[in-house]
């Protein structure tokens, strides 16, 4: 059995949007190296309502870094220490034991916060209305293969299909940009058959959707990818700009 | 619909077309500026003379580039007032996760910079562009004598470290800003992206030393 640890979690506590915030500093003794960040949290509520105290608030679902529910500020980067991960894959090993360790909500004028380390993103949904979808006949399934699509054509779409919508890309942006996001719903479907017939439409609409809810703007610093649990290229975003010059060229 | 130039990508095209359009004024100025090191003062002031000698043409140069700084400095201050309106309040911790983050000192003070290079820019075209008018005679023909004005100018040590002090913001400028222009076109390509991101650094350089080799010859040696 590998030794137990103990760590600080100097943690931000908010009741709800219209209350300001502040850091609280918990201490977790005792715990397993091999504890999941957000178990970690749970071991932590367990102690705060033992203490008559409200628990800290944080979104969570599969807790195996495919949903996108999960996500925060761990030391300052989205999501934690190790890269390509979602919050919830990071473990309570990646910390030296005694350590102190900040966890922040994402913070974007279009991800208000609810309460503690939750944040509204449903910014992204509205992004996705706009256009992140095709317009199929849904009669029976068509048998697979039936759509021919090169192999690394397929590759591509999948790697950008990939994306979660977890929005660590725009929390992690110094301008709190969208455009990973987007990008990657939009290369998804341009580089795909089924995407062809909105595709002018799509890349327009996402585009002026993203901005109409407040996001910054893409000056390249690339962070997004860094902190994207699916190391998304920022390539998906130079594909998005040239989707964006095709668009306007037919319009 | 928020098109043009507003949208988010718009503003970044603009910004991307002219700052690589001053990118190669830039370059062209800088080879321009090395006739004053031939030696023969000469050289320079038949140089200047020659583009002098366009007349209303080089007015319409002139004016384009300004619109060029004009659009590029437009395009860059409404990126940075969309930043800051996009997160109003800031993290209490935040740091780059590194790896292939190309968040650098450079990308972080692309405003600042950018408003010494505008500063430095203002000054300069007042101090030569429309400094004190010497007069020269060059096989019979009378010009204009850029070249004493030059010496002239960098005589002056301050005026020298500020002009090196400003070359060094130039290259900050450009290396985030060379590779930075090729992404906001949508110039994105598996080998040669990284190869553009790191020739950042010796565009920079290489544009940076050249400008600053001149103020210090003209100093030490003219
Ligand atoms: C010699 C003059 C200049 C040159 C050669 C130059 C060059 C460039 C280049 C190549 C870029 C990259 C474009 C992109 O990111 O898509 C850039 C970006 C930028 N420039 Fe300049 N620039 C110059 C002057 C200025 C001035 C006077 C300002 C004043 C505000 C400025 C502010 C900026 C800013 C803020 C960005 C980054 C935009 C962003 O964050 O997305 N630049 N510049
Ligand atoms: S909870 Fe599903 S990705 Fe973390």
């Amino acid at each position: 059995m590998s030794k137990k640890m103990t760590l600080h979690l100097r943690v931000w506590r908010q009741p709800n949007a219209r209350t300001p915030g502040a850091f609280v500093t918990y201490t977790v003794k005792d715990v397993s190296p091999d504890m999941s960040l957000l178990e970690l949290l749970d071991v932590l509520n367990e102690q705060l309502i033992k203490q008559g105290e409200l628990p800290v608030e944080f979104d969570s679902d599969c807790r195996e870094g495919i949903c996108g529910t999960c996500g925060f500020l761990v030391n300052g980067v989205a999501h934690g220490p190790k890269r390509g991960r979602t919050a919830c894959q990071q473990y309570v090993r990646d910390f030296k034991d005694g350590e102190t360790v900040t966890l922040e909500p994402f913070r974007a004028k279009a991800f208000p916060v609810i309460k503690d380390l939750v944040v509204d993103r449903s910014a992204f949904d509205r992004i996705i209305a706009a256009g992140g979808y095709i317009s199929v006949n849904t009669g029976s399934a068509p048998d697979a293969n039936s759509i021919p699509i090169p192999k690394d054509i397929a590759e591509q779409a999948f790697d950008a299909a990939a994306c979660i919508g977890c929005g660590a890309c725009v929390a992690a942006c110094p301008n709190a940009s969208a455009s990973l996001f987007v990008s990657a719903k939009i290369a998804h479907l341009a580089l795909l058959p089924q995407g062809q017939p909105e595709r002018i439409r799509r890349v327009l609409r996402m585009v002026e959707q993203m901005d109409r809810e407040g996001f910054g703007d893409c000056s390249n610093h690339g962070e997004c990818e860094a902190v994207c649990p699916k190391s998304i290229s920022i390539k998906t975003i130079a594909l998005m700009r040239r989707e964006y010059l095709r668009a306007l060229w037919s319009r | 619909m928020t098109l043009w130039p507003r949208s988010s990508v718009a503003k970044k095209f603009l910004n991307a077309v002219t700052g690589i359009g001053l990118l190669l004024f830039v370059i062209v100025h800088l080879s321009e500026n090395l006739l004053l090191l031939t030696g023969n003062p000469d050289d320079y002031n038949r140089w200047t003379h020659f583009l002098f000698s366009f007349g209303p043409l080089l007015t319409v140069i002139e004016l384009g580039l300004a619109a060029f700084f004009l659009v590029h400095i437009g395009s860059a201050l409404m990126v940075y007032w969309d930043k800051l309106k996009a997160r109003p309040s800031g993290y209490s911790v935040y740091r780059s996760a590194g790896w292939t983050s190309r968040q650098t000192l450079s990308s972080q003070t692309m405003i600042y910079t950018g408003l010494v290079l505008l500063a430095f820019v203002i000054w300069h075209v007042i101090t030569f562009r429309f400094g004190p008018h010497y007069e020269t005679v060059i096989d019979g023909v009378p010009m204009r004598d850029l070249h004493k004005l030059v010496v002239e100018v960098f005589s002056n040590p301050v005026n020298v470290a500020l002009y090196v002090a400003v070359m060094v913001f130039l290259g900050l400028h450009l290396r985030h800003g060379f590779w930075s222009a090729l992404q906001s076109l949508g110039a994105y390509h598996p080998r040669w992206t990284p190869l553009w991101y790191t020739g950042g650094v010796l565009v920079a350089l290489v544009l940076a030393l050249g400008f600053i080799v001149i103020p210090v010859w003209v100093y030490y040696y003219l």
